[in-house]
């Protein structure tokens, strides 16, 4: 299929503004009479709150609001609930404190100095309490419980997901090979460079106005809505540009503490947090992952037992959901007769571990791709080959029930293996020792969720893209725009798409910018309603010309008879006729996740790898990446510098976690929750040499093939670089973050 | 009251006696683009040039500034159009989210002004303390590689 916008590398819309400093973000916006809120935090990690006294802070000229479990009485006007799975999350704490960093009440003041000051007057007696900061104590005997009070959340495990697929013991008897090992990963965090901030105000109709940058604005509405017990459409979200989110501005983060300080001000209230609050309000899930692989001699992969033990801190958040998702990809992309896996979602007193791009599948494809490589040694089998021999193929079940589709699994192996020549070892002896090493990964999307959009011709030729898909530096934006071009057969070259950013009052529903769904879900949405416009359009013309719009064609923007070519009106002659008459709009729309969608489109998985190639220094541990290579399935690329941008800055978060990240705790007290002293990836920690692969198998329900991708490379490049260092120097480490302290340690115990 | 010269224009302020640089530029003139992301001048996302040289504003004292060129990212582009690193920037997909890259285009602007043809470990180096959590930093390489030899065309032409 030929196409016109495409595939093309098109400038993105939102680029011109964002390197003139001109793109608005929410940290940007201001609101007459606004003021200034703080959060006054637990130093604990684990505490009941015997007295709360805020009235010395309350008294304090320029305090306007304060904020605290007090505004919450049973049967008052706000509940203090909610929660992304369960609503085990209050606005401020109740009874007790379960994490440093866990909200005790807020402030909003004229300016950030009276609201500071005003925290100090805030008097709180703790009693403190015992903790458990370790997911794998957290669940044994007489650990002290987090929600004493709720079943659900018994033994601090506030979710299990069992997958079973043929007979694991069977299994394990009928391998000739069997592996067992145990992974761990810490807890890290987004580092999205604008913190969570909202600004937030009650207008004169008594109805909630929010700006923040999330990347659920329908979530947040519906979560305000039930906290405030007002009709959601009493509440109106609307979301600048974001300045980074990576999973970590999903549902309520620092919106309901503006919304509840502006609603008690009857002021508009801005929240900033400050950076070591960040580190604080949301993380990933550290892990433990045990993990018991069987195959016969030949390759073949019989038996995999997994047990998942993730650590969701505080409150549940995402936890189960990204519990579940990992513990069902945890045979990998890899046909697995027999598979036992748990996954429990574990509480422990640190801050919330909820989304972050992978999705809890980095944690468990670490020890998927590191038993393959085993695995591959044992045996003597190359290891790209043995993947592919047990791949999941086209058209295969994958245990939870959908059928693998647009899986270019063993075009992305082979290319990666070759794009390193993984066949040609060039280890060296010395003292700085070079190995290679490759992996893959699969995760699920949320290909059932909803999503609409409208697209809208106007007066002056240009189109309006209505779409709540957030631009958070995805590309969003201009991929609609470019889905929409194509459909309704306009160049964007000198036709303007104005994307209408969200905004839960003109943009309709979406269900969320998340889990890389957007470019299928509302590509889809996007594409339906520029077809619905374009239909328009045609029966406008064919009225005009007085001819079928069976027998009209469309290209490069311009409607015109087949077979007579001078015989056509431009769209943009189209629509100043149309409003020459008439002023009601030319809009078109498209729904996606109708039931009809529900019962004929395949989910996408995320198909991806990384090939990688590292020197590791023998006397000090450290490992330094000479060349590392990330690979997606695009299905199509829709903007393939987009996509490759995607692929990778997604790996370069995988290359902080491999090597460098580590959020510490040392009994639930954070150590490094600052950019001073947590590690992140800077310039010198990546290689010049780092291509991406992009393998395009299309996918049958996507816009044009498309399908997301920007979670691809990450979960996978632990792995490989782990792998590698085994190549070089011989040693396996399964504990991340991959230090020179652990390197070398491993070193000296061999 | 002080004057701070602002991308070539005389400003003149009441601000308070331990106000940063960063926050009189984006309270009270507006100037938005340069961004706040740590607060503790490690992320380089609020780097402003002071005299050309590039200084993370959230921990430079606004006072310190008097009387010295301040160029934000709002007076990078000029009358004819966009600076050749912010066109780099674009070419090479050298930013995602943006919010860096007020601070990268400062700082890259403040590299060529005293080396015009960097190596890439140059680059690498001066631009060290900027973070960019969304591009994995080749496609900054890039663009600034591409800025530099299209400046260095030019100034060759003039």
């Amino acid at each position: 299929m030929e196409f016109q916008t495409i595939g093309k590398s098109i400038w993105r819309i939102d680029g011109e503004k964002k390197v003139r400093g001109q793109a608005l973000y929410t940290i940007d916006l201001k609101k007459d009479g606004m003021l200034h809120g703080r959060i006054l935090r637990s130093p604990h990690p684990h505490a009941r709150l015997r007295r709360v006294d805020t009235s010395a802070a309350a008294k304090l000229p320029g305090v306007h609001a304060v904020i605290s479990r007090d505004d919450f009485p049973e049967g008052g006007p706000l509940s203090p609930y909610f929660g992304r799975r369960m609503k085990d999350k209050t606005v401020v704490a109740l009874d007790k404190v379960r994490h440093v960093g866990d909200v005790v009440a807020a402030v909003a003041a004229v300016d950030l100095e009276t609201a500071d000051a005003a925290l100090r007057l805030i008097e709180v007696e703790y009693e403190e309490l015992p903790v458990v900061s370790d997911p794998v104590a957290a669940i044994a005997p007489g650990a002290p419980q987090l929600f004493e009070h709720l079943a659900e959340f018994k033994n601090n495990i506030c979710h299990h997901t069992s997958l079973k697929q043929g007979d694991i013991e069977k299994g394990f008897e009928e391998s000739d090979v069997v592996l067992e090992d145990t992974f761990r990963t810490p807890v890290t965090q987004h580092c999205h460079l604008e913190p969570h901030m909202a600004l937030a105000w009650f207008d004169e109709h008594g109805r909630l106005i929010i700006h923040t940058g999330t990347q659920t604005p329908f979530g947040v509405r519906k979560s305000l809505a039930e906290i405030f017990q007002m009709a959601e459409e009493k509440i109106r979200v609307i979301v600048p540009y974001v300045g980074g989110a990576y999973g970590g501005k999903s549902h309520l983060k620092v919106e309901h503490l503006a919304a509840t300080l502006a609603w008690k001000a009857k002021r508009p209230v801005r929240i900033q947090l400050r950076r070591e609050e960040v580190f604080l309000t949301v993380t990933k899930h550290a892990s433990v992952v045990r993990m018991k692989t069987g195959a016969k001699r030949d390759g073949t992969l019989v038996a995999r037992l997994a047990e998942l033990y993730y650590d969701t801190g505080a409150f549940a958040e995402n936890g189960p959901n990204v519990v579940h998702k990992a513990t069902l990809t945890s045979a990998g992309p890899y046909r697995t007769p027999h598979i036992q896996a748990d996954g429990y979602c574990i509480l422990t007193n640190k801050p919330s571990a909820g989304a972050f791009r992978g999705y809890g599948v980095p944690q468990v494809a670490l020890a998927y791709e590191t038993h393959m490589d085993m695995l591959a040694e044992r045996l003597g089998i190359d290891s790209v080959e043995l993947r592919i021999k047990n791949l999941l193929r086209e058209g295969d079940r994958h245990p939870t029930g959908i059928t693998m589709h647009s899986v270019g699994y063993e075009e992305l192996l082979r290319k990666l293996g070759g794009e390193i020549h993984l066949e040609a070892r060039r280890k060296g002896r010395g003292k700085k020792r070079r190995g290679k090493g490759i992996a893959c990964m699969i995760k699920a999307s949320n290909t059932e969720t909803q999503s609409e959009a409208k697209v809208q011709a106007n007066r002056d030729g240009t189109f309006t893209v209505f779409s709540a898909s957030v631009e958070m530096g995805q590309g969003a934006e201009t991929v609609m725009a470019q889905i929409a071009a194509e459909e309704l057969g306009v160049p964007l070259k000198g036709v303007a798409f104005i994307p209408q950013r969200p905004d839960t009052d003109l943009t309709p529903f979406d269900a969320m910018t998340t889990a890389s769904r957007s470019t299928f879900c509302m590509g889809n949405a996007v594409r339906r309603a520029a077809k619905n416009l374009k239909e328009k359009f045609l029966e406008f013309a064919a009225d005009l010309m007085e001819i079928s719009s069976q027998d009209l064609r469309v290209e490069n923007g311009r409607v015109f008879a087949a077979g007579a070519a001078a015989r056509g009106f431009t769209y943009k002659e189209l629509a100043a006729r149309h409003f020459s008459h008439n002023q009601n709009e030319l809009i078109g729309s498209g729904f996606y996740g109708d039931e009809e969608d529900a019962k004929t489109v395949l989910p996408f998985w995320l198909v991806g790898g990384c090939a990688v190639e590292v020197e590791v220094d023998t006397e000090t541990g450290a490992v330094k990446l000479l060349k590392l290579v990330g690979g997606a399935d695009a299905g199509k690329a829709i903007n393939p510098r987009l996509c490759e941008g995607q692929v990778r800055g997604d790996a370069t978060i995988g290359i902080g976690q491999a090597l460098l990240e580590e959020l510490k705790f040392i009994d639930g007290q954070p150590v490094n929750a600052s950019f001073l002293h947590y590690p992140l990836p800077s310039f010198q920690d990546v290689p010049d040499d780092f291509p991406v692969l992009l393998v395009e198998q299309p996918h049958k329900d996507g816009p044009f093939g498309a399908k997301g991708l920007a979670e691809s490379a990450l979960p996978a490049v632990p792995a490989a670089i782990a792998n590698a260092i085994y190549d070089a120097v011989g040693v396996r480490i399964q504990e991340l973050p991959i230090t020179p302290e652990r390197v070398l340690r491993a070193l000296t115990e061999k | 009251m002080i004057t701070l010269n602002i991308n070539g224009t005389a400003r003149q302020l009441e601000i308070k006696a331990l106000e940063t640089l960063l926050a009189v530029l984006r309270d009270h003139l507006n100037l938005t683009g340069t961004k706040d992301g740590c607060g503790e001048g490690v992320c380089g996302a609020c780097t402003v040039l002071v005299d050309g040289r590039p200084v993370s504003s959230c921990l430079l004292l606004a006072s310190y500034a008097e009387g010295k060129n301040i160029t934000t990212i709002e007076g990078v582009a000029t009358d004819g159009g966009l600076h050749a690193l912010q066109k780099a920037f674009l070419d090479n997909g050298a930013f995602q989210c943006g919010y860096c890259t007020p601070g990268m285009i400062l700082m890259a602007k403040a590299l060529l002004e005293q080396n015009p043809n960097p190596s890439t470990g140059e680059i690498r180096d001066f631009m060290a303390g900027n973070i960019c959590r969304c591009t994995s930093y080749v496609e900054i390489v890039r663009a600034v590689k591409q800025a530099s030899r299209k400046m260095r065309r030019r100034a060759k032409g003039s």
